[in-house]
């Protein structure tokens, strides 16, 4: 009998299209049944390749996948009992929305009454009745869409592939088919895995974020770990909200040492998990860029804080609910403070002038 | 209203075809110009002399090539009383039928082939020139080249004699029905190639894709992805063959050897013999019957649509 489950496991998966460089290198990873699984990167990092040797549309130079216990290698994705939307959906231009929907069900030798009444049943589910009759050209993008997820969903899959599914909307429809498919994916009850080069999109939507970099992955967990707990700086940067910083070691004390940089005193971070740091090493530390606090030289600073930096303004960017800082603080790498919008606008700075960055000790964090 | 209701309610605005009024002067000055080198070859040697035909198939004639103008029309009475005409026009459909079902076959197979199992482009483009090669030389060089391999002595009938698979050499490879069959095929079939390819290499290849993952088979992705996308391309060249074959008298009169004839065939004899009013009147008929044709094929595509695409 056929496992209905929908967990996945890459084991040292690889992929080579020249048989020289490895798009994908040696990726584990575990996703749980049911999960909303986010693989994010640049373009050309291999999320889409991972995504398509698990739908079975390329098979993998190496390892194995594994869906529900069984390993998938070598499967046609009917076997294989996942289905995929397609970027910019690769809806059949000329089937009307309903044929579109119903096209699985129709390669798979059901009667045209049953699939037909499937297939209305669907359209409800994604509110497209009223366009049921029409073509796919005359359908706006986000209903494009919704025809592409229902025409995905309609084989009760145990895997949904979705291969950048927003990336063809604008902002505003962005925001509110990525409610939609979080939607879907409780209702359906099944596994998701969606490719994306959009932080908010993933960290919005998945169970599980797995970020990218050249065919390996960097860090996976739940979204807020790799938020605010990145690995390293290429996580760090790459989720964003987060001031990278780097230096030497200058002295281990107890549970913290103390990092050389422009700061009078350096600056003193907790050592948590990263137990073994000895002085004169280079390291990267990360800051929460809604973390930092600006104060004007000479004032007193917030409880919990001890470094501080001289910074002057560079720029200044108001964004709603709070104001993006651009300091010169760190002479390499861009440094900047969110500061909420009101705290600002008690004491508004402008640009050139020059304030203390500082933050609470035990929020710093060292990266790998 | 939620939000998904209320932008269900958005439809996408199709762009309403523009009335001739309101199209500038201006722009519509533009369009006569962009259009008036087609219109300066195709009033003088397309329009005219069908013109002049439409006129001499009215006049009458002193049976000697001498026209009177006038307005008779008996010269498509005798026409169309004569049983001729219509053992021709049958004799021309079935070649036109046959001739349309295998260079169909041939054709969309070769597109496919060439379209979708050959992954490198420049070979793609290398075996579509292939396709062409036989017309680098002349009609009537290719009708004769035909003798040396279907005549009596030809290479086939040599093959199956030495064989032992036929003990006298089959005649009816050469001049006869099955000539006429083979030699529109050979000449055709490109006609066929190019426009099916024309529009199948605009398939997404995303779409077979998209088949493979609902469970499709390679028959059903064929019939329900292919042939349905491919059908401009297909109406496209079924009007060149249809066209070609119903208008053609000198492929049947060769390889036939003179045993079959065709409605062209018939009108050019009417010419021989000076009889240009009834030559006319059946130019002007095969021309109706042909337009009817080309209007039926154009009704299941919007060739127009594809041709912007």
């Amino acid at each position: 009998m056929k496992s209905d489950r929908g967990d996945i496991e890459l084991a040292g998966v690889c992929k080579s299209f020249d048989g020289v460089t490895n798009v994908v290198d040696g990726v584990n990873l575990k996703i749980a049944d049911g999960a909303y699984c986010c693989f994010i990167g640049p373009s050309g990092c291999g999320k889409t390749t991972i995504l398509r040797m698990i739908a079975g549309h390329e098979d993998p130079t190496a390892g194995e996948i594994v869906i529900g216990g069984q390993n998938v290698v070598g499967l046609a994705p009917v076997q294989r009992r996942t289905a995929m939307m397609f970027q910019s959906y690769a809806l059949f231009p000329h089937l009307t929305v309903r044929d579109n929907i119903a096209f699985a069900l129709r390669v798979r030798g059901m009667s045209k009454a049953d699939r037909l009444r499937a297939a209305d049943a669907m359209i409800e589910k994604v509110r497209l009745t009223q366009f049921a009759d029409r073509l796919p050209a005359q359908l706006s993008g986000g209903q494009q869409q919704r025809v592409a997820l229902a025409r995905a969903a309609i084989t009760e899959p145990r895997v949904l592939l979705l291969d950048e599914p927003l990336s063809a909307l604008d902002e505003q429809l962005r925001v509110q088919m990525r409610q939609e498919l979080r939607r879907m994916q409780q209702e359906l009850g099944i596994t998701f895995i969606h490719v994306t080069h959009t932080q908010l999109e993933a960290i919005a939507l998945a169970d599980l974020v797995v970020v990218m970099e050249q065919g390996r992955i960097k860090q996976a967990g739940a979204a807020r770990d790799v938020y605010a707990h990145p690995h390293d700086r290429y996580v760090a940067e790459f989720m964003g909200g987060q001031n990278v910083l780097s230096g030497r070691v200058e002295k281990v004390n107890g549970s913290t040492f103390t990092l050389a940089q422009a700061a009078p005193d350096g600056i003193e971070v907790p050592l948590q998990a990263r137990s073994t740091v000895s002085v004169g090493d280079k390291i990267d530390i990360a800051v929460r860029r809604d973390d930092v606090a600006l104060v004007r030289p000479g004032r007193e600073l917030p409880p919990g804080c001890t470094t501080l930096l001289p910074s002057r303004v560079l720029a200044i960017e108001y964004q709603g609910y709070f104001v993006k800082v651009m300091l010169d603080t760190v002479p390499d790498d861009a440094f900047v403070a969110y500061v909420p919008e009101k705290t600002f606008f008690a004491d508004p700075f402008t640009v050139g002038d020059v304030v203390m960055a500082t933050w609470a000790t035990g929020s710093a964090l060292p990266l790998a | 209203m939620t939000e998904f209701e209320a932008f269900a309610d958005m439809q996408p605005s199709l762009s309403p075809a523009l009335s001739p009024a309101q199209i500038s002067p201006r722009a519509n000055l533009a369009g006569w110009l962009y259009v008036s080198p087609l219109v300066l070859v195709l009033v003088p040697f397309f329009v005219a002399p069908i013109l002049v035909v439409l006129a001499a198939s009215f006049f009458a004639t002193d049976g000697f090539g001498g026209l009177t103008p006038g307005f008779t029309l008996a010269s498509y009475v005798e026409v169309l009383h004569s049983a001729l005409t219509l053992k021709l026009y049958l004799a021309t459909i079935k070649f036109t039928v046959v001739t349309w079902i295998f260079t169909l076959i041939i054709g969309f197979f070769v597109a496919y082939f060439l379209v979708f199992h050959v992954r490198n482009q420049l070979l793609a483009i290398g075996l579509f020139l292939l396709c062409t090669v036989p017309f680098w030389t002349s009609n009537i060089i290719r009708m004769i080249s035909w003798i040396p391999l279907l005549g009596k002595e030809g290479l086939i009938n040599q093959a199956l004699l030495g064989l032992g698979v036929i003990r006298q050499p089959l005649e009816v490879l050469l001049f006869s029905d099955l000539a006429v069959v083979i030699a529109y095929v050979h000449q055709l079939t490109i006609f066929m190639i190019v426009p099916i390819f024309n529009s199948m290499a605009r398939i997404d290849k995303k779409l077979i894709e998209a088949a493979i993952d609902a469970g499709a088979s390679r028959f059903d992705i064929m019939r329900l992805i292919v042939v349905p996308m491919s059908k401009s391309g297909i109406a496209l060249g079924t009007i060149f063959v249809v066209s070609i074959v119903m208008g053609d008298f000198f492929v049947v009169k060769v390889m036939s050897g003179g045993g079959s004839a065709s409605v062209v065939s018939a009108f050019y004899e009417d010419v021989g013999v000076l009889q240009y009013p009834s030559a006319a009147a059946s130019a002007v008929l095969l021309t109706l019957v042909l337009v009817a044709i080309v209007s039926l094929i154009l009704r299941t595509v919007d060739i127009r649509q594809e041709i912007t695409r």
